[in-house]
């Protein structure tokens, strides 16, 4: 198996004394994608957000190629190869898709502190690629406020690609998103990720979206792990068909 | 080459022209004096400024005018604002070609103003600007003015402080300049006159914001036998109905800048503080022959008593109109050698325009505040002539630099 | 020195309550309208002149009635200023909800305008005093001092005003609505709500409070034109102190301010002038969102409606720039002194108005004290022009210098707020810069200013003046330009529109802030610094309140969504305010009228409205 790009060890938070996530290990591997479900108020949010540096844990390490990235603000996170995208999406609304990605290519190469030069004379050449990778170069003079949502998200999508990531991290990456669309997306994400080696943990709520594109599943619940496999297994768990998936899963996967 | 005037450029550059009250047709031979003051901001003095100022105008030209020309004003108003005025006194000299400037109410556009004129070589007369430094340390040899200095005011009101019996003495004026030196003056000149005074308690509230109570209890605390206050308008007002209602001035003297002029006096109405030695216009009762033409001519055209703005403004067209007469032409190098030691008569009496630093004699009326029809009026009253409450040569000659 | 006895500490703790409830019943409206409506209502201040001046002509047609006649008449005041709250919600800003978040702002303004000439139209510019409260003239004997009876029932009324607004948020349909409306505004659309009654009745009920307050000084103040100014921008104060939303937090802060304000007179009467911004300044860099605030409200404020992708100047525009530099540099040859001069300042404002358009249009700065480094510009341009006895050239390069070390101080305290909390806490250091001004004498010279700051040589002459600062005013806005087009001017921009997202992207959104407000600073004192030398002095003026809401108002009436918007904007206000002051008596009516027309009209900005109509002409089918 490949090399792990995240390792996260004994990861706890607590809220007002109620513990949120209660020790969590888990890992993802270059060009795999984990999918982190579990029912509302399991701890996904929360543990994706400590992972992200958005919160910072109270117990527990986060580690990104073996080095020590715990509570990193995104930003630091960023320099060291985690891209993420949000659940509610957004993009520069005041710039076009293509200076969207330029901007991120710029940041990647440590251009933001110039004043002077045009941003978009750099990395034109770079931006138009990674566009038609998520297939959107026919848009790529159109400001980004007028973008239906799933465009928006591909977007985005490209912007964290832009950075060429090691780690993507995504949010609830169909939500808001026509059926159809949702798969579609989540295939082009897992197709890049494979191709370019990316490890991607995502979480979500559409289980066909899951079940269809996690190489490997973890399914929390009330803060730890209940069960975690590929999807097969999980499919196939009793446990996590009994506590969480319930029959919404039998209709769903048939 | 033919040059754009201000209004043609308006038309073109904007499209304010339709909003802009019709070009003044100016009569060639006329003279012409650009005032620039507060209009908008300070309303109150202002506005009977104004109609006294077009009186006196109004009495010139029927005259036949100076040298055979009219006298024409071109108004400006500067919001209150320095910048502006700066702005409208360049218009007046560029676009309007006005011969002399003339106005300013708050003290820093009366510098403004001075320092254009001095930039530009031009007489300025400026009416109401009570600052020291307008004639003194920032004074130059292209700016005079009318009225009692602040220093002068304050000289008067010492000469009447010191007769009093109280010792410890509290003070309160507006946070500038005015206020500031005001209470400088009034300080060094009495303990001068009367060592042994003391001054236990000194409140400076913002100008049009003061938090009457607090300031009062303030004061309070420095238990004072006496108070000199400098706040007028609206500060003023405040503090007179609290200050009564509080207790402040029972027992106490109280010396005060200005508050006998009416427009300061007359917004208090029965309130107006009894007693108070104050500064002011005793225009009802000022029966001089010069006073009662002008009192009588103002309250025909306007139908109402001129306040001490209606003076001032009367006043400065006088003079500007002497000089000119005096001097026989627009040239104003010569129009400032003939002010310095110009002398003559106002409503107020005989004035002189001081060479030694272009400040006008004219004084001021000192007496009590009382009441009459249930408006507070000045009594025991007497003017109080301006040369004798200056500061001898030696020293103006070192308070004024510019020489 | 001041003998301090018991009694005196607590009179000085009385009078401050007095005075923070005459303040909370301000703040207390200011703060519904904008927790509902999110409008930042410049006219607050107007509504409770308005009140007062009511008052006064109520109370005095039915003196003869004694008590029933004078409350009758405060409360009477009260309803008819919340009618023309109503009356302004309808008529003006409720065409504006969908424009961007300051048009409202820029509207308000307007009616703050002409409400002072309608005013002064009406009662005249004295100073009008209004009557006791019949059975409230005496006084009572605290300890050994006399406290007036009003003012014990002034204080009184803050407490019971709370209590009421309290019961009415918790108790009716009403109130449970206003709650709901100020912490989420879609949940209120989503629960089908009438949304303009809704914005209707708070406007009735904060512009009726604003009428009461007004009305209730009567007895301890006189009514007059400036009233209304001087009132909002402290009630602004105390609601951002306070947090915004929260009534209890309002009054909490008032009781603060009122009694620091008391106490601070009694042991520093010199610095009243800042004292209020000096609790404002310290209260946020502690608790950035106020007393009783939380993390969120007020982001409103937040300008980024402004999604309008940013193009480089077409050919055009190109061409008409040119000719524009062209036809100025032409000026010497056909144009008057005069026509230079004004050409000169209104492009020195120009510089002003970009500057703060970076900070506000690209940045999502909006700062109400930009003119704190307009001011500090000049200031610097002179005192090392006439203090250091430096050349002109050698002075004009001092100005940004001076103002952008003030924005590298300001912008670290501004940079870690946003919305009306960051436009309140510029405010509060421009307004201390100001005080410094003011009362620094020895070094500014105080309100006398420093005068004598004239171009010497060949810049001594209008037009030689002129074509310098063309020159200069040129190369500032194409190196604003220049910036915005750069790496740093998107990153900025990337931080304003989403700055999670940029966060995430790699963008140190704190950092590109404070760079873009040192750089929003520093254009801001080049402006400044060619002010002087236009002027040839400088005045504490430069720095106040009303030269930020000029520098506003030219961004929002030119556009904030063009990077020409700004100089439009100067233009068009700096040139109209010029010659309307020179021949129209009421020109502020009118410039006021002039504000709401172009606001109605093109609620985007000039730019917006020629932006519209050039797209109008371009493409005259429906775009598919």
């Amino acid at each position: 198996m490949s090399a792990k790009v995240l390792e996260v060890e004994g990861l706890v938070k607590r809220f007002r004394g109620v513990n949120a996530v209660r020790g969590i290990d888990l890992s993802v591997h270059a060009g795999e994608a984990v999918a982190l479900i579990g029912p509302n108020g399991a701890g996904k949010t929360t543990c994706f957000n400590m992972i992200g540096g958005q919160l910072k844990p109270d117990a527990g390490r986060v580690r990104l190629e073996g080095q020590d990235v715990t509570a990193m603000t995104p930003r630091l996170l960023w320099r060291r190869g985690v891209g993420r995208t949000f659940q509610i999406t957004t993009a520069f609304a005041s710039m076009t898709v293509r200076e969207n990605v330029q901007l991120a290519l710029n940041a990647k190469a440590g251009r933001l502190n110039r004043v002077f030069g045009r941003m978009t004379v750099a990395f034109g050449k770079e931006a138009d690629a990674i566009l038609a990778r998520v297939g959107m170069s026919a848009d790529a003079e159109r400001p980004c406020a007028i973008l239906a949502y799933g465009d928006l998200k591909r977007i985005e999508l490209a912007i964290a690609l832009a950075g060429a990531p090691k780690l993507l991290l995504m949010d609830e990456p169909t939500a808001g998103m026509a059926p159809g669309e949702r798969v579609q997306l989540m295939a082009l994400a897992a197709s890049l990720a494979k191709r370019d080696g990316i490890a991607v943990l995502f979480t979500e709520h559409d289980m066909d979206v899951v079940f269809a594109h996690a190489d490997r599943i973890i399914v929390l619940d009330r803060g730890s792990i209940l069960a975690e496999g590929p999807p097969d297994k999980i499919k196939a768990d009793s446990a996590v068909r009994a506590v969480y998936l319930g029959a919404g899963l039998a209709s769903g996967v048939g | 080459m033919m040059t754009l005037d201000r209004r043609s450029f308006l038309a073109g550059a904007s499209t304010l022209a339709a909003l802009g009250a019709p070009a003044i047709l100016h009569a060639e031979d006329a003279i012409k004096i650009g005032e620039v003051n507060s209009y908008t901001a300070q309303p109150a003095f202002l506005k009977p400024y104004r109609q006294g100022w077009e009186l006196a105008l109004e009495k010139v030209n029927a005259a036949g005018g100076v040298n055979g020309r009219k006298i024409e004003t071109v108004f400006r108003d500067d919001g209150g604002k320095p910048e502006d005025a700066v702005r409208y006194a360049g218009d007046l000299l560029d676009a309007e070609k006005v011969d002399v400037l003339a106005g300013g109410f708050l003290s820093n556009i009366g510098l403004a103003l001075a320092d254009v004129a001095n930039q530009r070589k031009r007489l300025y007369l400026a009416s109401e600007p009570l600052t020291d430094a307008l004639v003194w340390g920032k004074g130059n040899h292209y700016t005079f003015r009318l009225r009692p200095s602040t220093y002068m005011q304050a000289a008067m009101l010492v000469e009447e402080a010191a007769k009093l019996p109280a010792k410890r003495w509290a003070l309160v004026a507006p946070n500038y300049e005015y206020g500031q030196s005001a209470n400088k003056w009034f300080k060094d000149l009495l303990k001068r006159a009367k060592p042994d005074v003391e001054f236990v308690a000194e409140q400076y509230p913002a100008l049009g914001k003061i938090d009457a109570g607090a300031t009062i209890q303030a004061l309070e605390a420095g238990k004072p036998e006496a108070i000199f206050n400098v706040t007028f308008g609206g500060d003023l007002t405040n503090f007179v109905r609290q200050g009564t209602t509080r207790g402040l001035f029972e027992g106490r003297s109280v010396v005060s800048m200005l508050t006998g002029e009416p427009e300061y006096v007359d917004p208090l109405g029965a309130e107006a503080p009894v007693g108070w030695i104050v500064t002011g216009y005793p225009y009802g009762d000022l029966n001089t022959p010069e006073h009662v033409a002008f009192r009588d001519a103002y309250k025909a055209k306007y139908g109402e008593m001129p306040k001490l703005g209606s003076v001032v403004g009367y006043e400065t067209v006088n003079s500007i109109a002497a000089a000119l007469a005096k001097a026989g032409s627009t040239d104003n190098e010569k129009l400032v050698s003939t002010l310095e030691g110009l002398k003559l008569t106002t409503v107020f009496g005989p004035i002189e325009f001081r060479a030694i630093d272009h400040q006008s004699t004219m004084g001021a009326f000192v007496g009590k505040i009382a009441l009459k029809d249930g408006l507070g009026v000045m009594s025991n009253w007497n003017y109080r002539d301006g040369a004798k409450y200056l500061p001898p040569d030696s020293e103006v000659k070192i308070l004024r630099p510019a020489g | 020195m001041t003998v301090l006895s018991p009694d005196i500490l607590l009179i000085q703790a009385l009078n401050g309550l007095a005075s923070a409830s005459s303040l909370f019943l301000v703040a207390s409206g200011l703060s519904i309208i904008f927790g509902v409506t999110r409008v930042v209502n410049f006219a607050h201040g107007s509504f409770y002149m308005l009140g007062a001046y009511l008052g006064w002509s109520l109370t005095h047609r039915v003196m003869t009635l004694g008590a029933p006649g004078f409350w009758g008449s405060v409360l009477a005041a009260a309803l008819i200023v919340g009618a023309v709250g109503v009356l302004v919600e309808m008529l003006i800003l409720r065409r504006l909800r969908r424009a961007p978040e300051l048009y409202p702002l820029l509207a308000t303004f307007g009616v703050v305008l002409i409400v002072q000439d309608v005013a002064l139209a009406i009662w005249g510019p004295e100073d009008l005093l209004g009557p006791r409260a019949p059975g409230l003239t005496g006084f009572v004997s605290i300890l050994a001092s006399r406290f007036p009876v009003y003012e014990l029932f002034l204080i009184a009324v803050g407490p019971l005003l709370l209590g009421g607004l309290w019961l009415l948020f918790r108790r009716t349909r009403f109130g449970l609505l206003v709650r709901a409306a100020t912490q989420d505004r879609e949940m209120v659309a989503a629960l089908g709500v009438d949304e303009r009654r809704l914005f209707s009745s708070v406007f009735f009920l904060g512009s009726a409070l604003a009428g009461l307050g007004g009305a209730l000084q009567l007895p301890r103040e006189a009514v007059n034109l400036n009233m209304d100014v001087s009132v909002v921008v402290e009630a602004f104060v105390v609601v951002v102190v306070g947090g915004l939303g929260s009534l209890v937090g309002a009054y909490v802060s008032a009781v603060l301010i009122g009694v620091i304000q008391a106490f601070g007179i009694l042991f520093l009467p010199k610095i009243t002038l800042v004292l209020v911004f000096l609790v404002m300044g310290i209260v946020l860099a502690v608790r950035p969102y106020g007393l009783f605030g939380r993390f969120g409200e007020g982001e409103g404020l937040r300008s980024s409606v402004q999604e309008t992708v940013l193009r480089p100047l077409s050919a055009t525009s190109r061409a008409v720039f040119t000719l524009a530099v062209l036809l100025i540099a032409a000026m010497p040859f056909f144009a008057g002194d005069y026509a230079m001069g004004l050409i000169a300042e209104l492009l020195i404002l120009a510089v002003f108005a970009a500057s703060l358009h970076f900070l506000m249009g690209l940045g999502g700065m909006a700062s109400f004290g930009h003119a704190a480094f307009f001011g500090i510009g000049a200031y610097g341009a002179a005192l090392a022009f006439k203090g250091l006895q430096w050349p002109m050239a050698a002075s004009l390069v001092a100005a940004p210098f001076a103002a952008a070390f003030a924005g590298l101080v300001a912008g670290w305290l501004c940079v870690r707020l946003s919305g009306v909390y960051l436009a309140m806490l510029s405010l509060a250091v421009a307004q201390i810069a100001w005080a410094a001004s003011f009362q620094w004498v020895a070094l500014t010279g105080g309100d006398n200013g420093l005068l004598g700051v004239w171009p010497p040589t060949v810049f001594a002459s209008r037009s030689g003046f002129l074509l310098l600062t063309l020159a200069l005013t040129v190369a500032a806005l194409a190196a604003l330009r220049i910036a915005a087009f750069s790496p740093f001017g998107y990153a900025l921009r990337a931080a304003r529109d989403a700055p999670r997202r940029a966060e995430a992207s790699g963008i140190d959104v704190r950092a590109m802030q404070w760079a873009g407000f040192v750089i929003a600073a520093a254009f801001a004192g080049i402006a400044g610094g060619l002010y002087a030398f236009a002027k040839g002095s400088v005045f504490p003026t430069y720095l106040a309140i009303g030269k930020s809401v000029d520098g506003l108002i030219m961004v929002l009436l030119g556009g904030i969504g063009s990077l020409t918007g700004p100089i439009i904007g100067a233009f068009a206000f700096g040139g109209l305010e010029a010659e309307l002051m020179a021949s129209v008596a009421f020109w502020r009516a009118i410039l006021g009228l002039v504000i709401l027309a172009l606001v109605l009209v093109a609620p985007s900005g000039i730019m917006g409205l020629i932006g519209t109509r050039i797209v109008k002409a371009a493409k005259p089918a429906a775009p598919a």
